[in-house]
């Protein structure tokens, strides 16, 4: 059950799209984002969604798991279309029914909003599951390493989720372990109202929380024992190498921003 | 009558995904009142598995468990009473203590039991005399108690629901060898006062060697062997073979009697071995 | 002088602050210990006995109250001397779960030589050849926690040897181990000891694993109680059970024998010196 949940799930690979500098994997995310907010019309937008497909072809991902990184907002994406179709008063009104109107400009920017919230999902996804946790945090860490004030709270903060993403695995192991020990005991979880329930959560949370402290000290006192000392004098086994791929991709995503310019000129403006 | 009983009992992990795994193989095996079975087997052999469909904390892919006559999982209603006729006390059962009071962690399990006050103290009177713990530590917080008093806490919660079937699984890891004997005697005498049945389950081929009636040895998610204790130590070769360590004093008697003396091949405790060689030794010298 | 760990009238003491006022604790009473390059010592002790708050002394991770220790000549009460002495002188611990840092077994090694600022080529360089010591470099790409224990505590190993340190002292590393993990660890701790010269400071509660070293030290209420080579120790089978420990099965069917009046060494700590002592008592009354 709870072994099911996959958190920054993450497909290795040695596509091209694996192989790029995660920091540029990350900036190129960001210049994705703001394509697809600069897209003022059809036309830009579908030249953002085409390099979205391009890069999720690129990486040989199959195509199902850019649907399945979808079905979790599917909440999202019908509630903002429901908004925007029955809010929407201007335009020509294609169908009218006592208070209920629908306009052509409602349907209009449901449609566009649908779809750049779907290109925004699907990029980030592409990030993770081309980008193993470890080197997005890594990346992020050298992206603000030259910003000497912002330094250490990065390291810091870089630390602690590489520690959280060690950790989760043992920590849902261990809940399973506590969770199966307090049901030996007679311990009823199904059973009962909301209040009875989150007290027959008390026996799994106080062990865990125990526990993860014990954890704490211990992973603690190992890191010492390692010389560890902060991120000052550190370096990284793994270099992360800008190369010639990287650049390439830099040069393409910029050509791409500049077509969602061109585009948007030739297209009828929708925002 | 057998108070466990299994009939080919087959668990599979992770059915119809890649990782698909035969946890428990096609296992029928029936275990009477009354028995300390050891329980041994390498990692993975299938023995946790196994015990866990005993208390139906895992529900089996196939096949069927039967408690003290009643097949569980038949009802889904009747699954939590049949639940308290097995104790299970998993590996470190000291992680899972969590009230702020000794006493009140002890009475957690008779408490969801629905026993009445007078009978829950009486229960817990008993148990921490069973595992050797002081009154004065009942108001105490368990958290403040040494890893082998805990380790005991945690033990009397399960003795406290009284179930007809009591499973350890390695109750002695991690102590010292004081602290291991203690509660390895402390679990023994408990058998020996209440009568009921006890799974003991180790990776020490000592402590099982020292304390079990009987031995239920688990390979490659299938029983290898259930029997009496000196039958399984006839087939130490066997287990060696199967990669479980044999007592020391065991393969010291193998290689005596491969070197041509006739000693018995089910020796398997220090003071048996003892015992034969001085027989074997006074009646030569006669 | 080829002392390599020494504690002079070393005391300790544990302090309590939630007490009020705080209660101060002593675990060690002035314990003076001098280890030699290249030795294999294993402690033993019960629970609570103080032999790992020993142990963390040797590593600057306690700071003694009294008396003086030294670590391969750094004097471990300096801060300065931290970090040398923590390069020389590695720690591992029970739970193997508890020291992996990273989420892939490469970049667990590396953790040490990062954080030592060691050259990335470098690093990578003995980081493999770490893993490679400890027979897990197939794993260097494996998340640890999908290895088995005795391979996480390998794992932890190599994360120690990778600092090339001239001592590793182990902190009960098979307490939590199934017996193949056992020996997979012991293994490894007797090949860095013979064929990498590591001074090891083995703490364990198995006696098998003790009579394995050069030497033994008990520790029973923080003080030394006997410190000898294991066949000394062992043959004190009633001082060893009334300290609450063990001797080696075959030491106690020996010295069974020996109570009842029969002629046998009294140094018999491993099962080969058990079978041959037997066979010569059995053998000519066999033959007749």
């Amino acid at each position: 059950m709870l072994k099911d949940i996959t958190i920054g799930q993450f497909f290795p690979g040695h596509s091209i799209i694996h192989r790029l500098d995660p920091r540029v994997k990350l900036i190129l995310t960001i210049a994705f984002i703001v394509m697809l907010f600069m897209a003022g019309s059809f036309y830009g937008l579908a030249v953002g969604m085409a390099f979205v497909l391009l890069s999720f072809a690129l990486s040989g991902i199959p195509f199902r798991m850019m649907l399945k990184s979808l079905r979790p907002i599917m909440p999202i994406l019908i509630f903002t279309a429901v908004l925007n179709i029955f809010f929407i008063k201007t335009g020509d009104v294609w169908f009218h029914w006592r208070f209920i109107t629908i306009t052509q400009n409602g349907v209009v920017s449901a449609v566009f909003i649908i779809i750049r919230i779907v290109g925004l999902i699907v990029g980030s996804s592409l990030l993770t599951y081309t980008t193993s946790p470890i080197q997005l945090t890594d990346a992020i860490e050298r992206l603000f390493a030259p910003i000497k004030p912002l330094r250490r709270p990065v390291h810091d903060l870089a630390m602690m989720m590489t520690i959280a993403l060690r950790f989760i695995p043992t920590l849902i192991e261990e809940t399973d372990k506590i969770m199966a020990a307090q049901k030996a005991r007679g311990a009823d979880m199904e059973s009962g109202n909301l209040v009875k329930k989150a007290r027959a959560l008390v026996p799994i949370f106080v062990p865990l929380i125990v526990s993860s402290f014990k954890r704490a000290m211990e992973l603690a006192l190992a890191m010492e024992c390692r010389c560890y000392h902060g991120g000052e004098g550190r370096t990284r086994m793994k270099q992360m190498k800008t190369s010639l791929r990287d650049y390439a991709s830099l040069a393409l995503t910029a050509v791409f921003i500049a077509g969602v310019v061109f585009a948007d000129k030739l297209g009828p403006k929708v925002f | 009558m057998a108070v466990i009983k299994c009939e080919n009992l087959t668990y599979v992990y992770g059915e119809g995904t890649p990782f698909r795994k035969v946890a428990v193989d096609n296992v029928s095996l029936e275990i009477d009142e009354g028995e300390l079975v050891g329980v041994i087997g390498h990692t993975g052999s299938g023995k946790s598995t196994l015990i866990q469909h005993f208390n139906g904390l895992l529900k089996p892919t196939s096949g069927s468990v039967c408690i003290d006559g009643e097949r569980l999982w038949d009802d889904k209603k009747r699954l939590r009473d049949i639940r308290f006729k097995v104790g299970l006390v998993f590996q470190y059962p000291e992680y899972q203590l969590f009230e702020e009071t000794v006493y009140k962690d002890i009475a957690f399990g008779p408490k969801n039991m629905g026993l009445d006050e007078e009978e829950i103290d009486r229960r817990i009177m008993e148990t921490i005399r069973m595992v050797g713990l002081d009154k004065s530590l009942l108001e105490k917080s368990p958290f403040e108690l040494s890893g082998g008093q805990k380790r005991r806490v945690a033990i009397a919660g399960v003795m406290a629901m009284e179930p007809k079937v009591l499973i350890l699984d390695e109750p002695a890891s991690g102590l010292d060898p004081k602290g291991r004997d203690m509660i390895l005697g402390q679990i023994r005498e408990y058998h020996k006062e209440k009568k009921n049945t006890v799974m003991l389950v180790s990776h020490s081929m000592e402590d099982v060697a020292k304390n079990a009636t009987k031995i239920l040895v688990m390979n490659k998610s299938k029983v290898f062997c259930y029997d009496e204790t000196a039958a399984v130590f006839h087939r130490a070769s066997e287990l060696e073979q199967m990669g479980l360590s044999t007592p020391q004093i065991t393969r010291v008697f193998n290689r005596l009697r491969a070197a041509g003396i006739p000693v018995e091949d089910d020796v398997y405790t220090v003071d048996y071995g003892k015992k034969l060689l001085l027989k074997m030794l006074r009646d030569d010298r006669i | 002088m080829n002392t390599f760990l020494s504690a002079k009238n070393l005391k300790f003491s544990y302090i309590n602050n939630m007490e009020e006022p705080p209660v101060k604790t002593e675990v060690l009473h002035g314990i003076s210990l001098d280890i030699k390059k290249g030795e294999f010592v294993a402690v033993l002790g019960h629970n609570g006995s103080g032999k790992s708050t020993l142990a963390k002394c040797f590593n600057a991770i306690n700071t003694a109250d009294e008396g003086e220790v030294f670590s391969c000549g750094y004097d471990a009460s300096k801060e300065e001397n931290l970090l040398p002495i923590r390069q020389r002188v590695g720690m591992v611990f029970q739970n193997p779960d508890n020291q992996i840092v990273a989420t892939i077994v490469e970049e667990d090694v590396a953790f040490a030589l990062e954080n030592m600022g060691v050259e990335p080529e470098e690093i990578r360089r003995r980081v493999d050849e770490a893993l490679k010591t400890v027979d897990m470099y197939e794993y260097r790409e494996h998340a640890p926690h999908k290895l088995s224990g005795g391979q996480k505590q390998r794992v932890a190993i190599a994360g120690i040897i990778a600092m090339k340190p001239e001592c590793v002292l182990l902190d009960e590393p098979t307490a939590m181990l199934d017996p193949k993990g056992r020996a997979e660890v012991m293994k490894t701790v007797k090949m860095l000891n013979e064929e990498m010269g590591v001074t090891i400071v083995l703490i364990t509660h198995y006696m098998d694993e003790a009579a394995q070293a050069e030497r033994i030290v008990v520790v029973d209420s923080g003080n030394i109680v006997m410190d000898d080579v294991p066949k000394k120790i062992f043959s004190q089978v009633e001082k060893m059970k009334s300290l609450g420990l063990d001797v080696p099965q075959v030491t106690e069917l020996i010295w069974g024998l020996r109570q009842e009046g029969y002629d046998l060494p009294e140094d018999i700590i491993t099962e080969d010196e058990c079978f041959e002592a037997l066979l010569g008592l059995l053998k000519p009354d066999v033959k007749e």
